[in-house]
């Protein structure tokens, strides 16, 4: 049986640089909600509760990647703090749309954009979780999936390791009877480089993939490449389909890498 | 053959209405989202009349005809293997009772009746095929079994091939040759515009009474056989099976499987739109409360990484050897497991690949090049 009354494992929720989409798919779990906080005690989730209990926590679902310095301190101190530690989302994950900076110089971003550069306390480049501490499990996507998040947090109360489907979008097409938009359309598509789980969204709305769950386990993206260039993409627009939320992810950066030297 | 008879285009509305009158719900081609496809029909105006499809590797697109042509398409994008092998089923379920004792519930679908109008040869060589597999062998699937139970076939003989079929090398088309409870043939020559209708049960004949019919001419048999020539003649691809299976287990260490690996996606496309392609994976989910819990089934693939993943990582840990399993087990090692070929020509693998790549021009490439030894 769960555990429950007392007993209960205690969850914490951290933020760390995100646009909260991913804390909100939690909050957004409107009818299993109440089911989960019979298995859980919400210690600690600053964006849905001024109840903030001190730790240790049981699991820490953390949010965000690292930007600044204070980021990466706090990293540490809530990995000390947490047993488990699964992030969620593709800032979390593979750095967010914020590792676009990665690509540039932040010194001159600074310069555009604030009055006072100088009051600004960035680092260079927008990292991982994983980059910093170790991570029991990442949930992709940009935002997360509803019912995968609730799929790994049940594991995990449950002490099971999740697994999760780690192929290509396109099985998540033909399972569900989606006709595939490059095949029948000749829309270019990153699902076939994408990692599943968002059920296939932008294909069912006759729409590319825009890669949001990052790169599947065998992404081939030099394959699909050339065949994005047939569809109509001149090199710029190659460097800019790989480069959105999952920019840092290596296989992606390092594919819109090779058509930015061309 | 001396069952073979004709009906006029107000037979085969009435054909289609007997079926739903003897509560068959109607399973059949219509145009949807640029595509013809599958899917519940209520008679003669839901299907694609006066349309056709274009096919070539990693490319499909719907087109007006100049005529009426009720079935003038090939392949479709699904085939009926989603009818029966479900994409995702709930298998088993279990249920904790008042004193905590577990019950399993295995999930069994009831017998549905449902007609498919339009079935294919290739079609109807695949169902063979999934049938041996998941229906009449040791171990069947009693969810298949439950489905398959229900289905009355209204067979099409094709009256064209499309860009990508090859059906006539893999001995399953155009024309079937049984599977079938009727099987019809579009006749179009100019005003004439009616079927020949061949029986292939005493469930298909026994329908045929019940619908007005007539005797065929010798101009409509000689039309309908000419309409099955015109498919074998179009026919977009051809595959040499001569030797195959022994040319391919002997080049298990070929380079151009590496080769074919750089162009290929991993993406499983191939698999998934494959008639005959059966393999899935079991999921349990434990609901949040822990009172209930479910066991799933879905479609897998070769392609997969975590398809056979081991202990010890997956048995087939790269491209290469992932496409090698994909083409060598539906041309060759399927022989050895279930004495047919595991391909029956239809060509959708070829069709729906994003990236084009066509079973056809690989496996001949394959057979035909010297292969190195391995490294
Ligand atoms: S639409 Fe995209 S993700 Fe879906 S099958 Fe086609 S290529 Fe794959
Ligand atoms: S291998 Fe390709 S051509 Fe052969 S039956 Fe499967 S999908 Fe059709
Ligand atoms: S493969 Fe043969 S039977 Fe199948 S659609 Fe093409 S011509 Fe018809
Ligand atoms: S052959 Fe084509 S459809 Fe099959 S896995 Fe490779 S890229 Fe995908």
């Amino acid at each position: 049986m769960p555990p429950t009354g007392t007993e209960r494992p205690r969850l914490a929720v951290w933020k760390f640089a995100s646009c909260d989409g991913c804390q909100l798919t939690l909050l957004d779990c409107e009818d299993e909600l109440l089911a989960l906080t019979d298995r859980v005690e919400i210690a600690y989730f600053p964006e849905a509760s001024s109840r903030m209990l001190d730790g240790p926590y049981d699991l820490s679902l953390v949010e965000g990647s690292i930007t600044t310095a204070e980021e990466a301190e706090r990293i540490q101190d809530v990995r000390r703090q947490s047993k488990q530690l699964i992030t969620i989302g593709a800032c979390a994950s593979a750095g967010g749309i914020q590792a676009l900076r990665n690509f540039a110089d932040i010194e001159s971003f600074k310069r555009t954009v604030y009055a006072q550069p100088d009051t600004i306390e960035s680092l260079a480049t927008s990292t991982p979780i994983a980059s910093q501490v170790p991570v029991d499990f990442e949930l992709r996507g940009c935002p997360i999936n509803k019912s995968q998040l609730l799929y790994v947090l049940n594991q995990a109360l449950f002490g099971q390791r999740p697994t999760l489907p780690t192929h290509s979008l396109c099985g998540e097409c033909k399972r569900a009877g989606v006709t595939c938009v490059m095949v029948a359309g000749g829309t270019p598509c990153l699902g076939p480089v994408t990692q599943a789980g968002c059920g296939a969204l932008c294909p069912r709305h006759n729409r590319g993939c825009y890669g949001c769950f990052g790169p599947s386990e065998t992404a081939n993206t030099q394959a699909l490449s050339p065949h994005l260039e047939r569809l109509g993409m001149d090199p710029p627009a190659l460097v800019r389909i790989y480069r959105t939320f999952n920019a840092a992810a290596p296989q992606f950066q390092a594919e819109s890498q090779a058509h930015e030297r061309d | 053959m001396e069952s073979l008879q004709r009906i006029d285009l107000v037979g085969f509305g009435s054909l289609l209405a007997q079926l739903q009158a003897e509560g068959y719900t109607l399973i059949g081609p219509r145009l949807e989202a640029g595509t013809i496809d599958y899917g519940a029909i209520e008679g003669p105006d839901d299907l694609p009349i006066g349309w056709r499809d274009e096919q070539s590797p990693g490319r499909y697109r719907t087109l007006p005809r100049n005529d009426r042509a009720h079935f003038g398409f090939n392949a479709t994008p699904a085939s009926f293997k989603t009818r029966l092998h479900r994409s995702e089923e709930t298998v088993l379920e279990v249920q904790r009772g008042e004193q905590g004792e577990l019950r399993f519930v295995p999930v069994i679908p009831a017998v549905k009746k449902q007609a498919w109008i339009g079935a294919r040869s290739c079609e109807l060589a695949a169902l063979a095929i999934q049938d041996r597999v998941l229906k009449d062998s040791a171990d069947p699937d009693p969810r298949y079994a439950a489905r398959r139970e229900g289905v009355f076939i209204v067979a099409v003989h094709c009256g064209q091939a499309g860009g990508t079929c090859f059906c006539t090398s893999m001995n399953a088309g155009p024309k079937a040759e049984g599977g079938f409870d009727l099987a019809l043939t579009e006749i179009l020559d100019g005003p004439e515009h009616h079927f020949v209708v061949e029986t292939g049960s005493d469930a298909g004949a026994a329908l045929l009474e019940r619908i007005p019919h007539s005797q065929p001419t010798a101009a409509d048999l000689r039309r309908a056989a000419d309409a099955i020539e015109h498919a074998r003649a179009t026919m977009g691809r051809h595959l040499d099976t001569d030797g195959l299976k022994t040319a391919l287990y002997a080049q298990a260490q070929h380079p151009g499987w590496e080769e074919v690996a750089d162009r290929c996606l991993a993406c499983g496309n191939c698999t998934a739109a494959c008639p005959t392609c059966f393999c899935s994976s079991y999921e349990d989910q434990v609901e949040l409360d822990g009172a209930n819990a479910r066991r799933t089934r879905h479609w897998d693939s070769c392609f997969n990484a975590d398809f056979t993943h081991l202990a010890g990582g997956p048995v087939r840990a790269s491209t290469p050897a992932r496409y090698r399993q994909w083409l060598t087990h539906k041309l060759a090692s399927w022989h050895d497991q279930f004495g047919t070929s595991g391909c029956v020509g239809c060509g959708r693998c070829i069709t729906w690949c994003p990236v084009g790549i066509d079973i056809t021009a690989e496996a001949s490439r394959i057979r035909q090049a010297n292969g190195e030894p391995p490294k």
